[in-house]
């Protein structure tokens, strides 16, 4: 089956410090690829490349098979690919439907010639998502401020998912929620996979990782180390791949 | 849940203060109305309403300003000293067509035009320092006030404009609707009076074209993507950037508008007193901001409405009047203006859980 | 062959970060080379005595804005204090004067408790920034306007004058006069000089002068050698990690804004000494904002954890050659305002452009 996205030796620097060396990778319809590696491996670095906030200093990214230059942030979104940050990038001070339609309101006429937000509209078709992934919320009219963690999380989620993401990348979805919050973030996940959206995920809980990827990318001093498919893999062998340690295993073997 | 049992836990000053919420400052105008119209007589009337509102332009435009630019997480120095500047530019210009021999009104609607298209440029290179060269707005927009009270000054050489057509007089100091009762109506200019003419005025013009402005601003920041984009910037510019809004065009967009009321002032400062002078707005310098914060905005941006503003405007314009009527020396204004500003922030601190709820 | 690549390297980048830690003294150089051409007797001991001497408040508000702005706050009220100060102590010394307590008397009289009525300000903005979370800007904006106000209701919007005598003797006197040849006499001019002499008189050292430097070297010294200096530092970086570090920092920052206050009193107190009256503050002086400015010319940033006591000394002298070179030059004075928005942008468009080597 042909990627969804595929990056071929995508390389980033700063300065002196190269902080993605060469790396490739794909990523399919309905399918979750799990991203690992240390603080400081280069993961931040390559989905900020693919979500357009930086620019690559080499490699090349295809989209549904054709080659595609992701310079800003808006062009990622405009062919689709959208992205979760860790600190969820929702405008506190606005409600719950503002927010999922942040940058894109909906609007109407008045008097035939000013165009003024559809609050309407923008409430039902946010209600409407919102139940497609059975989330629930007291009042969409409620300001972020006022939902708890996996809340935000979901508005964040929906948000992407309203707007027909095809591939959504997921930075540390459950870090900072309670259990049951994670739960029904991972539950989401398996959701929107069901619903054929490819979505990379980076988590430093390798339990959330090994739970819900079927593939996973495994990043150290910029470089890729591996790939692994979940079923084949176990903790344990992810766990030395990230710290580097396998060559250490392997002469003790 | 976890909210509630906070709440609960709060002591009573604490309790008292979240009760009162966000809308005593609504309260608070209502109570200082009521006050001064028990201490101070010949305060509530109709009479002691049209000094208010008549003095009210300045502060009108330039808390409106700020309104837009504290809400984007910003705040704007230079609006007194543009405010200034805009009157030296179209009190010169006014003054210069009519000595070219244009008509009268021809004159002033042609030196408002020109002025209104220089007075946003403070505004377009405090954008531009902001927003692309990331100079921090306390910064640039206090440079402005060096510059723009430098470059007025010198237009006027340290005095100030005089032989300004009469009718710019007649405009500034005449209301909606002039009625000499038997003789005539005219609208927002005043009328030509003989003596023993008895004149009814309804509305100054001075507060009613400020007023116009408002409501028109309060529909864009409250119901266009314009309005809702400003407070997402306020609120999380990462996440307004991520969302695809150009913040950097925004905010300069925001700067400008804010010149733009400013210049306004300026004008109005031309039609009220009939002269432009450089610093014209030096008194009002931080007025602008202090009404926007009393009325409930938050200076870390994201909170505020203009008609939040309006309400801290009245509430600084009502004291100053009132203390005027009693005889108190203008200089306990100060004070007191100063208590109600620390005031209002202790209030919004104490009840941050009601602000939140607020939609 | 590498290394000494590098070593060119690393030494023209240091030589970068040096010019661009330190533009600020490198264009008071500069404008004093062009001003000495243009000036008419700006190159001169007396004039740069001259310079010191006036810049006295100056100095005095951006040292103390210096530390409130390291800690990442702001303090707006610094003017309206100095003006408090300065009017407090004149009226309680010209009191003291009228009900018959010696010069000396009325004058310590009046200083001290000019200063020490002038911390309260100070107190009150660092517990409602601490304690209630005012913003900074905001509580100093309200004391700035309650000072403003007791102030002027005291002095009913008048200087305060009939002082006691030696005042502006102290405020404006010099530490060394020399009558060439004939006298040299210490902090007071030499006995029965004729009229005609006067002229001849060297002055050297303003006392201004002594003032500020014993105070801008102790404030330099606390910045930078004491646990308090790094604590500030340590605020204005992260207030989190210095939470976590386990400083006390509501108690630090209300003594940064109770010494930020003092010094603010300090400068009023000095003025009185200066002019022999007590100023209040115009509402439209815009001192707090020429001080901020000059700590930000000084390298400092608003966002706090930066700033030198020396940097902010620079730009205080950077604003004031400006004003007294173009004033020598014969240039109109209201250039002189937009000479000064156009430094502190450059100021810190070159603070945004070399983040890395500050």
């Amino acid at each position: 089956m042909e990627y969804l996205i595929e990056v071929k030796n995508l390389t980033k620097r700063f300065g002196g410090l190269v902080a993605v060396d060469n790396v490739s990778m794909g990523v399919k319809e309905g399918e979750v690829v799990g991203l690992l590696g240390d603080n400081g491996a280069g993961k931040s670095t390559l989905i900020k490349m693919i979500s357009g906030v930086y620019k690559p200093d080499g490699g090349k990214i295809f989209f549904e098979g054709k080659e595609v230059k992701i310079d800003s942030p808006i062009k990622a979104l405009s062919i689709a690919i959208e992205t979760l940050y860790q600190d969820l990038a929702l405008a506190e001070n606005l409600n719950v439907y503002s927010n999922i339609f942040l940058g894109r309101e909906k609007l109407r006429k008045v008097l035939k010639f000013i165009n003024v937000l559809d609050n309407n509209y923008m409430h039902d078709e946010s209600k409407k998502v919102l139940k497609r992934l059975e989330i629930e919320v007291p009042s969409l009219r409620n300001r972020i401020s006022t939902l708890s963690g996996g809340q935000r999380q979901a508005v964040a989620i929906s948000r992407s998912i309203y707007w027909n993401a095809k591939l959504l990348i997921m930075d540390e979805p459950t870090a900072a929620l309670g259990v049951t919050e994670q739960k029904k973030v991972l539950g989401l996940i398996r959701l929107l996979r069901s619903q054929g959206i490819g979505i990379i995920v980076i988590s430093h809980q390798l339990y959330d990782v090994f739970s819900v990827s079927d593939r996973l990318v495994i990043l150290r001093r910029g470089e890729k180390v591996a790939e692994r498919n979940v079923k084949e893999t176990n903790p344990d062998e992810v766990v030395s791949l990230i710290v580097g340690a396998e060559k250490v295993a392997q002469r003790s073997d | 849940m976890a909210d509630i049992t906070i709440t609960t836990r709060k002591n009573g000053l604490q309790k008292f203060f979240s009760q009162l919420g966000n809308r005593w400052a609504i309260i608070f105008l209502f109570l200082e109305i009521i006050l001064f119209s028990i201490i101070s007589p010949g305060f509530f009337s109709v009479k002691g309403a049209q000094v208010i509102l008549i003095n009210s332009p300045f502060i009108l435009f330039l808390s409106l300003a700020e309104t837009f630019v504290i809400i984007s997480g910003g705040i704007d120095l230079s609006v007194g000293f543009v405010m200034g500047f805009s009157s030296v530019v179209s009190a010169k210009l006014i003054v210069a067509f009519v000595g070219l021999g244009m008509n009268d009104l021809l004159s002033i609607i042609v030196g408002i035009v020109i002025t209104l298209c220089i007075g946003i440029i403070p505004g377009l290179v405090n954008g531009i320092l902001v927003a692309r060269l990331k100079v921090p707005p306390f910064i640039a927009t206090f440079s402005m006030i060096g510059i723009t009270h430098g470059i007025s000054e010198l237009l006027i050489k340290g005095s100030y404009i005089r032989n300004l057509p009469p009718i710019a007089g007649r405009i500034g100091n005449g209301s909606l609707i002039n009625i000499v009762p038997g003789k005539t109506v005219s609208f927002f200019i005043s009328p030509t009076i003989q003596r023993g003419d008895q004149l009814i005025e309804i509305l100054p013009t001075v507060f009613v074209i400020p007023f116009i402005f408002i409501l028109f601003f309060a529909f864009i920041l409250k119901s266009t993507k314009f309005g809702q984009h400003t407070y997402a910037i306020g609120g999380n510019v990462d996440a307004a950037i991520r969302a695809g809004i150009n913040v950097k065009t925004h905010l300069i967009k925001i700067y400008m508008l804010s010149s733009f009321f400013s210049t306004v002032a300026g004008i109005m400062y031309v039609f009220r007193y009939v002269t432009g002078k450089a610093d014209a707005g030096a008194m009002f310098l931080l007025d602008g901001i202090i009404a926007v914060v009393i009325g409930g905005a938050s200076l870390y941006g994201g909170i505020g409405s203009v008609w939040k503003t309006l309400i801290g405007c009245f509430i600084i314009l009502v004291m100053e009047n009132g203390l005027r009527m009693l005889g108190v020396p203008t200089f306990y204004k100060l004070i007191v203006i100063g208590i109600i500003l620390i005031f209002a922030v202790l209030i919004d601190q104490l009840s941050p859980e009601l602000i939140h709820r607020e939609e | 062959m590498d290394t000494n690549k590098n070593s060119i390297l690393s030494l023209s980048q240091s030589l970068l970060s040096i010019l661009a830690r330190n533009w600020a003294l490198l264009f008071v150089l500069v404008l004093i080379l062009i001003f000495s051409f243009t000036g008419i007797n700006f190159f001169s001991y007396k004039n740069f005595q001259n310079i010191f001497h006036l810049s006295t408040i100056y100095l005095l508000l951006a040292s103390s804005e210096t530390f409130v702005i390291i800690t990442g706050g702001i303090d707006l009220s610094v003017g309206f204090v100095m003006g408090l100060s300065s009017v407090l102590s004149a009226t309680i010394m010209r009191e003291l004067h009228a009900a018959n307590f010696t010069p000396a008397l009325s004058i310590s009289i009046g200083s001290i408790v000019g200063l020490i009525v002038c911390i309260i300000p100070g107190l009150i903005n660092g517990v409602l920034i601490t304690k209630y979370r005012v913003p900074p800007f905001i509580s100093t904006l309200g004391m700035g306007g309650i000072a403003s106000g007791i102030t002027l209701v005291m002095c009913e919007g008048f200087p305060v004058t009939f002082l006691p005598p030696y005042l502006t003797g102290i405020g404006n006197g010099y530490l060394i006069y020399i009558l060439p040849g004939k006298a040299i006499s210490f902090f007071n001019r030499p006995e029965g000089i004729a009229v005609e002499e006067l002229r001849n008189l060297i002055r050297i050292i303003p006392n201004s002068l002594m003032f500020n430097f014993i105070i801008i070297f102790i404030l330099w010294h606390i910045l930078k050698n004491t646990k308090f200096g790094q604590h500030t530092y340590a605020i204005g970086g992260s207030m989190d990690a210095a939470v976590r570090a386990g400083i006390n920092t509501n108690k630090h920052l209300i003594i940064i804004y109770t010494l930020s206050s003092f010094l603010a009193g300090l400068a009023g107190v000095f003025n009185v000494f200066q002019t022999g009256i007590g100023n209040f503050t115009p509402f439209t002086a815009m001192y707090e904002l020429i001080a901020i400015a000059a700590v930000i010319i000084g390298g400092a940033s608003l966002m706090g954890g930066k700033g030198r006591i020396f940097g902010s000394i620079i730009g205080v002298i950077l604003l004031r050659i400006i004003e007294n070179g173009l004033h020598l030059s014969g240039v109109d004075p209201f250039f002189r305002f937009i000479a000064v928005g156009l430094i502190l942008i450059v100021a810190v468009v070159i603070d945004q452009l070399f983040p890395d080597l500050l």
